[in-house]
């Protein structure tokens, strides 16, 4: 478990003041200068040593797509683009940050921004989050009064940041639909390559990151790399914000170091499973995208990358998504499926024709008015859109499905066996 | 275009920002360098919308693209793309309720068929005194405390049937009401839990 002087957000839940003379007790913004005067190759190389990987969902190391960012020039100056458009079902932990600990978002800016000299960051968050930007616009605010955003900065780098609000499209959670959406128009992803670290925002070198991903910049710097490495796993280093939500007793968010076995976590911070360990269906262990686990896997896993991965699953976001025997796990994952058609951006066939597809198929699965090949069917219809998109959006549609395919296979076919024995009757 | 000569009849008088409302505009699109207007297009449309009753009309979306040199087929592409402008009129409270897997396991469905029963107007409709719209929206992304609901503005969590026919009858009533979690919890915190709070 994470001792609490490892924590990195210490007002998670908003008791402490998100203002920078809170935050400032809480040691942010503390000689920031210090580290940008070190310069890009030592911040680089601090980062590559604590093993940070990107909180966002995909896991990248940070250090590694830091360094694929093109020196800037004067016709092609470089961006930083914050990526606070959370819309991952089952993902909360970007909203605490925003509200409760907006200055960690900013100085990581700051920081992140001097290491690929950039000059402006905007921070794209989703619009319904209309309070967190509100919240964060006034840390701005506040820094640009103390001097440390804008011109002749005490922090050594000077730039500006700009808010800019999203208008409700999961998409523009994906990096190259976020700059289309940032640029005015709609959140269609872009055909990589060439990758947005070359050719981004306004065909400049951009990077996009992670709201929670750059919060934790400033304090691996302050703490060191080797403190950062000493938490959590080989492969997956460092504390992380996980999001537990369904049915628990007491769903929350809670600071956590990697490696923690997901019992562990249920028990100790969310109350444990509504009716006991014994009661629990499966488990989503990283946002709606993750394929779901059984119990039986659940019952010895660790929440890390490595381990997750071998159960043919991912750690993602981090959020996860707890299911009771009570639930019907059809239900759930055709809910996630509808999700998954309400939210294609409508670009490649296989996606914007397939997700609806795979919606009604599922939809009939649920009450058994199926037949038993058309498992297999969709089965195979889930791997024709797998990989066959421009951005992994087609990927995180087929997932869930095969995931539900994968281990609850004897479940639909009970119901379709079911429903024909009652037709043909 | 149908919806203009449908809608045209509902707009009294053209839409146009007032002076402190350009002076704001005119600060947003400063914002983005210099021959880059068009990523103000999402901002202008939130404002417009914000001040034109909770929808864009067509006057309004002409009004925004005249502003950032767009053909008005553009505006109307980003109008209906992003799902948090309205294209058509809505209600004075627009409740969006969330259906996403996490809201689902924790009831949103009770919270949905509450809504439906206490407004009288199925999901998609607006009631007939102009008051309320129901929408069922994707993941609000504040899955810890399902389920939620957003109105206008503003989020309420850890619902319950009960709760959320208490707070229709209070925005029926003009009563001011407090946004949040509605079982007393802080933030995201879990329920009751000791939490160190400041300078204690």
């Amino acid at each position: 478990m994470l001792k609490d002087k490892d924590r990195i957000f210490k007002n998670l839940y908003g008791t402490l003041g998100a203002g920078l003379k809170d935050a400032q007790k809480r040691g942010d913004w503390d000689d920031t200068k210090k580290y940008v005067t070190k310069g890009s190759s030592w911040i680089i190389e601090e980062i590559k040593k604590s093993g940070l990987r990107g909180r966002g969902g995909a896991g990248f190391p940070t250090a590694t797509k830091w360094g694929f960012v093109p020196k800037p020039t004067k016709e092609k100056p470089a961006y930083l683009v914050v990526n606070a458009d959370e819309s991952e079902p089952g993902t909360c932990k970007d909203r605490d940050i925003l509200r409760h600990e907006p200055h960690k978002v900013l100085e990581g800016s700051v920081i992140t921004a001097s290491v690929i000299g950039a000059r402006v960051a905007y921070i794209y968050i989703r619009g319904e989050y209309f309070h967190e930007a509100n919240c964060l616009q006034s840390a701005i605010d506040e820094a640009y009064d103390a001097g440390l955003l804008g011109k002749n900065t005490k922090t050594g780098w000077d730039m500006d940041i700009y808010i800019h609000r999203g208008a409700g499209a999961y998409i523009c959670g994906e990096e190259t639909a976020l700059l289309e959406s940032l640029e005015g128009y709609k959140g269609m992803p872009r055909l990589k390559p060439p990758f947005p670290a070359v050719v981004g925002l306004y065909g400049c070198p951009t990077l996009v990151n992670n709201v929670e991903t750059l919060s934790v910049v400033p304090s691996i710097l302050r703490r060191g790399a080797d403190w950062h490495r000493s938490i959590g796993t080989e492969q997956s280093a460092g504390p992380k914000i996980f999001c537990i939500s369904g049915h628990v007793n007491t769903p929350c968010n809670v600071e956590e170091s990697f490696g923690i076995s997901i019992k562990e976590m249920i028990e100790k911070h969310a109350g444990g499973v509504r009716g006991g360990w014994d009661n629990l269906l499966a488990i989503i262990p990283g946002g709606s995208t993750t394929p779901v686990i059984p119990k039986n896997i659940c019952d010895k896993i660790t929440l890390d990358y490595e381990s997750l991965m071998k159960a043919q699953s991912g750690l993602g976001t981090g959020a996860i998504i707890v299911i009771d025997k009570s639930a019907d796990i059809l239900k759930v994952i055709t809910r996630i499926a509808k999700f998954y058609m309400h939210e294609s951006c409508g670009q490649c066939t296989p996606c914007r024709e397939g997700t609806g597809w795979m919606w009604r198929v599922l939809q009939r699965m649920c009450v058994g008015n199926a037949t038993v090949p058309e498992i297999d069917e969709l089965w195979e219809v889930t791997k024709q859109i797998e990989g066959h998109t421009i951005c992994a959006f087609g990927d995180a549609a087929a997932w869930p499905i095969q995931g539900l395919i994968r281990h609850f296979r004897p479940e639909i076919e009970k119901r379709i066996k079911k429903y024909n024995a009652i037709a043909t009757a | 275009m149908t919806q203009s000569s449908k809608y045209n009849s509902v707009q009294r008088k053209k839409f146009y920002f007032s002076q402190p409302l350009m002076d704001k505009a005119k600060k947003i699109i400063a914002q983005y360098p210099e021959g880059r207007e068009r990523s103000a297009i999402l901002p202008l449309l939130e404002m417009a919308q914000r001040h034109n009753g909770g929808w864009l009309s067509p006057d309004a979306l002409e009004y925004v693209g005249d502003m950032l040199s767009l053909p008005i087929t553009r505006v109307w592409e980003i109008a209906t793309f992003y799902t948090m402008f309205n294209t058509q009129p809505v209600g004075k409270f627009h409740i969006q309720v969330c259906g996403t897997p996490p809201c689902y396991l924790c009831g949103s469905k009770e919270v949905k068929r509450a809504c439906q029963k206490w407004l009288g107007i199925k999901v998609g409709e607006t009631t007939d005194d102009k008051m309320f719209t129901l929408t069922e929206v994707e993941c609000l992304g504040a899955c810890a405390n399902a389920p939620v609901v957003q109105i206008n503005d503003d989020y309420f969590e850890d619902l319950n049937a009960e709760s959320i026919e208490k707070i229709l009858q209070d925005l029926a009533d003009g009563k001011k009401i407090e946004s949040g979690s509605m079982t007393g919890r802080t933030g995201s915190a879990p329920l009751n839990t000791k939490i160190r709070k400041k300078d204690a």
